[in-house]
């Protein structure tokens, strides 16, 4: 009957392709909407994904998220180190500092301070520059994005300077970070150099980065830091998640996000379920010819599903690949659009199109389930 | 073999149906004994609303009546359940209906295997068959058409042919020419005459169409609910004739 019941569907070609379209819309929005909230997630937790080196973030006990500093003492520092289990443990610096540009224009740059001796958290992706340059007088590495943002249209050289209070920095590098939920520039440079470039304050560590000896649950090694310290001591992935699902319960993002998604579940549901129904309308007479010539409801019902699978997965794919290839124009053309496609969005957007096609086909299965065949002799 | 020693291969005694309840009762049905024999082409004329359907799609297994017993092929139809019922129809029973109901979407071909598709044949199987049935009815060059490229007649023909590839012994057929011209209609009637006798099955024809009574063995003349008259004798078929008002405008005149 499987054949019987896709040459049915794609005969009808206006409906098959209204059925398709408007599981495709759906996908398409759900997909694209999810992936871009994603991305916006993504962006608020990125700095913390960009430290390398560093397993374990160590905090006030107040801290939210990552933006949220809570200075610490430097005493926290060896409080830490003397955790048994604990590797290393270096200070961070991170704060926002006010850079001054030559023509006297004013801009807010993230700063991050890293460790002098080891740098552990320095930028992962250098393209312009080394490393060691960072251990110069007044020297800093820029983001590329950031540097744009500050002087647009120039091509990116090393030796361009600014100031921070009223202390010049020189750009060592040129470094590709993850683009910020602020789009501030980050600026990285040593600690000890970070200090200089903000005004002074009695505590001034923001974080401490440690990693724990070989073998050490990170887990583990953080709740044994709590126990000691009374500090907070996460992993990056959970200071990552702390901070995205900050942002995800402190903004209106994930509502205004979710309105669209559910916009698009109601209006792909609406048109696939009107035009499927129809489309079972109109062969409600050769249903009824079937259950007369001896379909049983099962086969009918199978018909109804194979039809109803085969237009959602379609339009799934159709969908679906539509938002990805959103996604990847708009990166190529450099569009700051924040856009990230993990595989949970696919298989969300895949159990929502499921859901789409059950209540689509329920309204026809009710129709066709409840159908006499005696309709047949009914001119 | 006279009709008292041959064995009806369908049969009724008693027969009622009622739609609805209460004050909004219909009793389309009200007492009907019938004998359908094998061979024969049977047909039930009345007026419109006089039960005729309502009795063909009871003798078909489609409907349960309300009282009363139905019998085909040795089975109690009345007795099965809903699924044997459909079983039952699935096996021994092919229809023909007013508006042929092939579906539009498959070939005349791919149509005549539906029957043997619900008995669960392969389709290059149910196919083989479907050609080499169309071919015995002349139609084997149109298998490859869709129904809405064949003429009335020749959607007729492909009909007759889904009702009869699973090789039922009973055939129903609802105003089988109705929408077909007279000439077609009586080619029609002519290949379902040459069905029942060939094959020894019960042919029933429900039709308003006078000009195809001279095709029949029997005719039951219904009327509100009842057989009035069962005739046997061909010469009393022409003053059969149903009233006028009951011959639909269309009934011979559709393309």
């Amino acid at each position: 009957m499987n054949w019987i019941a896709l040459k049915m569907l794609m005969g009808n070609r206006g409906k098959y392709f209204g059925m398709i379209a408007g599981i495709a819309f759906a996908s398409l929005l759900i997909a694209q909407q999810a992936s871009i909230f994603c991305g916006l997630m993504l962006q608020t937790s990125g700095q913390v994904r960009d430290i390398g080196g560093a397993e374990i973030w160590v905090m006030d006990p107040n801290v939210r998220f990552v933006d949220d500093v809570k200075p610490l003492s430097d005493t926290d520092l060896y409080r830490v180190r003397g955790v048994r289990g604990v590797d290393w443990a270096v200070k961070f610096y991170k704060g926002l500092a006010r850079s001054r540009l030559e023509d006297g224009n004013f801009q807010q740059t993230i700063l991050l301070g890293l460790d002098d001796a080891t740098l552990v958290g320095a930028p992962p992706n250098i393209i312009l520059g080394t490393l060691a340059d960072l251990r110069k007088p007044n020297a800093v590495i820029m983001d590329l994005e950031g540097y744009q943002l500050l002087w647009p249209g120039q091509e990116p050289h090393i030796g361009k300077r600014f100031e921070m209070n009223d202390r010049e920095a020189e750009i060592v590098g040129i470094c590709r970070a993850s683009r910020t939920f602020q789009t501030f520039p980050v600026v990285y440079t040593r600690y000890s150099q970070a200090l200089q470039f903000v005004p002074p304050e009695r505590k001034v560590m923001s974080f401490v980065l440690a990693n724990g000896q070989p073998g050490t649950n990170p887990q583990a090694l953080c709740r044994q830091i709590e126990q000691q310290t009374g500090l907070r001591a996460v992993t990056q992935n959970e200071f990552a998640w702390i901070t995205m699902w900050y942002f995800m319960g402190a903004t209106g993002i994930p509502v205004n996000f979710g309105i669209t998604v559910a916009l698009g579940f109601v209006v792909g549901t609406a048109i696939a379920a009107q035009t499927f129904y129809l489309f079972t309308l109109e062969n409600i007479k050769q249903y009824g010819a079937l259950k007369a010539m001896g379909a049983g409801n099962l086969s009918l019902m199978g018909m109804v599903m194979l039809q109803a699978a085969v237009v959602s997965l379609i339009g799934y794919g159709l969908g679906v690949g539509a938002a990805a290839w959103f996604g990847q124009m708009s990166q190529n053309s450099g569009s700051k659009l924040a856009f990230y496609m993990p595989s949970v969005v696919l298989v969300g957007t895949g159990l929502a199109v499921c859901l789409i096609s059950v209540l689509a086909s329920l309204l026809s299965l009710r129709r066709v389930l409840a159908l006499e065949p005696a309709v047949v002799f009914q001119s | 073999m006279s009709k008292v020693e041959q064995q009806a291969l369908v049969s009724c005694r008693g027969l009622v149906k009622n739609y609805g309840t209460g004050n909004a009762m219909v009793q389309a049905l009200r007492g009907v004994d019938l004998d359908v024999y094998g061979g024969e082409l049977t047909m039930l004329v009345g007026p419109s609303g006089c039960g005729k359907t309502t009795l063909l799609s009871i003798l078909a297994a489609i409907l349960h009546p309300t009282a009363g017993e139905v019998w085909a092929l040795g089975s109690n139809l009345t007795a099965l359940s809903t699924a044997k019922r459909t079983a039952f129809r699935r096996t021994n029973v092919g229809f023909v209906f007013q508006q042929f109901n092939l579906l539009p979407t498959l070939t005349a071909a791919e149509n005549v295997t539906v029957p043997l598709v619900l008995a669960g044949w392969s389709k290059r199987a149910a196919l083989d068959e479907a050609f080499k049935l169309l071919d015995r009815m002349g139609m084997r060059e149109r298998g490859d058409h869709l129904p809405g490229q064949l003429s009335g007649g020749q959607q007729q023909r492909v009909a007759i042919a889904r009702a009869l590839v699973h090789h039922p012994r009973v055939l129903v057929c609802d105003e089988p020419t109705s929408a077909l011209d007279h000439k077609t209609g009586t080619a029609i009637l002519q290949l379902l005459r040459s069905i029942a006798v060939e094959g020894d099955r019960a042919v029933m024809i429900v039709t308003h169409d006078s000009r195809i009574f001279e095709f029949a063995d029997t005719i039951a003349s219904m009327d509100d609910g009842q057989i009035m008259k069962v005739e046997r004798d061909r010469t009393a078929f022409v003053a059969l004739s149903p009233p006028a008002d009951a011959v639909p405008a269309s009934a011979s005149s559709q393309p």
